[in-house]
């Protein structure tokens, strides 16, 4: 029970990992990209599960009603400013890819690598 | 008014930033970010007056009291940095008007000083503050516009670097979240006094990883060893200004949030006592002294060379922090600074050689000794501080790290400390060999840098031999921080 009422922490750690391991993995730019964006959105996931009580309400303040367990609207905050910094970064990646692609004619990083020592010689 | 100095400080450069990006001309942008960094020194120096004389300040941001709105608090160390980092930007915005306009593109010389401005902006905002999530945007704004500045590089070689940079970067950031949130799951608080009272002081194993988490992720910030591979790309292909701003001023900062975060937020006893952090860090920082300065030897771009002699300094800095002793941690604050001065201006020279040479590789600098006098000098002094010879900042921070690790009869470190010197002499003399004792090759004669571009580099060079002639300055604050840190007031 223990283990199946953890079920949001083991998918954030799953996600995590999966786009840990494509961002280690792979040499496309782009590629990589997706894989840092797994990875940052499991830790939204994270940050939401943190906040969440059983059996609470969304935190909204209406007329009459009191006495109702809150989900804790602070954790989603944070995130909501945690992912507007994600979409910068993928934004400035892609930027740059879109650069490497005119300056390279490719967006291999092996490729961008043997043309870097190719030019170094 | 006095009152609101500590957001001024980051809220005028904020501003300034906007206004950089819409104006078309590069040469009013630089005035507008020349005018900003002297006002972020005046604000700076006076907040250190401040805190020096009534104690540390902690300023509430729009009336909402901690824990639950945001804080800023300053005390002495945070002040140290803020006001090298006024220092910095005051020094460098000078020289990058002639610098940046000869290896920029016309268009892009505005968005340079936006990206600078912001670069600063997110750098002073997280030495200010004083809520750990706050500090999370701050190093993302820092880090976002250090990710463009590099990638403006005028070798395409740079884009690369940059991008390698964000993925790097964004993977400590997303690290600092996560410990963050753990931290906030254990205790429902983000803010640094109120997180340093709640954190419970025996061994809790969601803390531990948080702890884990948060040095992991500031340790690739930071270019820790061997977490820094990074760093010699970027800061080989950046333009010139730029790598001089961001070795003087980023690793310094990110430094700062690790001693922030391991004394004042987890506390000495928890991290080094029920950790055991130092026995990682300090073989670690070893390694990387002696890493950096066996790859800077074999360097043939003399910027590349500076770059792997920062990771060895860097390791000097969290060696000092590691030892966990008043003298040890005023070492490592005093490097902190001392490298600051020494890397802010041998990179300046290199932007002075860049500037009439239009390359740094070691084979094109022989005979620069006799051709540019002053800039070689510049160099030459920059290296002996770097090297630790007396009379130069380097003697001093060098002087209390052997002496903190001989208080604790560490010989090992104190002779990996001597070593890295040695070695550090040896990759110095490479360039001086080269460019005092080789003949030139070039058929066309070379001609000293433009005297826009010397003032600022021999700033810091004189920085340097003051603050390393007649240290009770420096030294005193630094001990004042130290022992704040220590928990002593």
């Amino acid at each position: 029970m223990r283990i199946l009422g953890l079920y949001n922490y083991w998918v954030f750690v799953f996600l995590m990992m999966v786009g840990f391991y494509i961002l280690i993995s792979r040499r496309n730019l782009v590629q990589e990209i997706l894989g840092l964006t797994i990875f940052q959105t499991a830790v939204f996931i994270f940050y939401i599960s943190m906040g969440s009580i059983v059996g609470a309400e969304p935190p909204t303040l209406a007329p009459g009603v009191e006495g109702i367990v809150y989900a804790n609207p602070l954790p989603h905050v944070l995130i909501l400013t945690a992912i507007v910094v994600g979409v910068s970064t993928m934004a400035v990646a892609l930027a740059l890819v879109v650069r490497i692609k005119e300056a390279y004619g490719t967006i291999e990083g092996d490729e961008i690598a043997d043309l870097d020592t190719a030019s170094e010689a | 008014m006095s009152e609101h100095l500590p957001i001024l400080l980051v809220v005028v450069p904020l501003a300034a930033a906007a206004i950089t990006a819409v104006l078309r001309s590069g040469r009013i942008a630089w005035l507008v970010t020349l005018v900003t960094s002297w006002a972020v020194l005046g604000i700076s120096v006076s907040l250190l007056v401040q805190v020096l004389r009534d104690g540390s300040i902690r300023y509430v941001l729009g009336g909402w009291p901690p824990p639950w709105g945001i804080e800023y608090s300053i005390d002495s160390l945070s002040a140290f940095v803020l006001v090298l980092l006024g220092g910095i930007a005051a020094i460098i915005t000078p020289f990058a008007l002639r610098s940046i306009e000869r290896e920029l593109e016309r268009g892009l010389v505005h968005f340079h000083y936006s990206a600078l401005l912001l670069c600063l902006a997110g750098l002073l905002g997280m030495t200010s503050t004083g809520d750990v999530f706050n500090l999370f945007v701050f190093l993302e704004i820092s880090s976002i516009s250090a990710y463009t500045l590099i990638a403006m590089g005028p070798d395409r070689r740079a884009l690369h670097a940059a991008f390698r940079y964000l993925i790097m970067g964004s993977v400590g950031a997303t690290f600092i979240v996560i410990g963050i949130g753990m931290l906030y799951m254990m205790t429902g608080s983000l803010n640094m006094a109120d997180l340093a009272e709640l954190i419970p002081p025996e061994r809790n194993r969601t803390i531990s990883v948080a702890l884990a988490f948060l040095t992991v992720g500031i340790g690739l910030k930071l270019a820790l060893f061997p977490l820094h591979l990074w760093l010699p790309d970027a800061y080989t292909f950046a333009p010139s200004a730029v790598t001089a701003f961001l070795a003087a001023t980023a690793t310094q900062v990110a430094v700062y949030v690790l001693a922030r975060f391991l004394f004042t937020v987890f506390g000495m006893g928890f991290t080094f006592e029920v950790m055991a952090l130092d026995r990682i860090l300090i073989p670690l920082c070893l390694l990387g002294i002696l890493a950096g300065s066996m790859r800077a030897i074999h360097q043939k771009n003399v910027k590349r060379m500076l770059a792997y002699s920062s990771v060895a300094q860097i390791g000097y800095v969290v060696l000092g922090l590691s030892l966990v002793s008043l003298t040890g941690l005023t070492a490592g604050i005093l490097h902190l600074f001392n490298h600051a001065l020494m890397k802010g201006s041998l990179f300046l020279a290199m932007g002075c050689i860049m500037y009439q040479v239009g390359s740094v590789r070691l084979d094109d600098m022989r005979g620069l000794g006799r051709s540019m006098p002053w800039t070689m000098a510049a160099f030459v002094i920059g290296g002996l501080s770097l090297i630790g010879v007396p009379l130069t900042v380097g003697f001093i921070s060098k002087w209390y790290l052997v002496l903190g690790a001989v208080e604790q009869g560490r010989w090992i470190v104190a002779g990996v400390v001597l070593l890295g010197s040695l070695l550090a002499v040896i990759y110095i003399w490479r360039v001086v060999e080269v460019a005092y004792f080789e003949e030139a090759s070039g058929d066309e004669p070379v001609r000293e840098a433009p005297i826009s571009l010397l003032i600022p580099t021999w700033a810091l060079v004189l920085a340097n031999l003051y603050f390393g002639i007649d240290a009770t300055l420096t030294s005193g604050i630094a001990s004042g921080a130290a022992r704040l840190l220590m928990g002593g007031g």
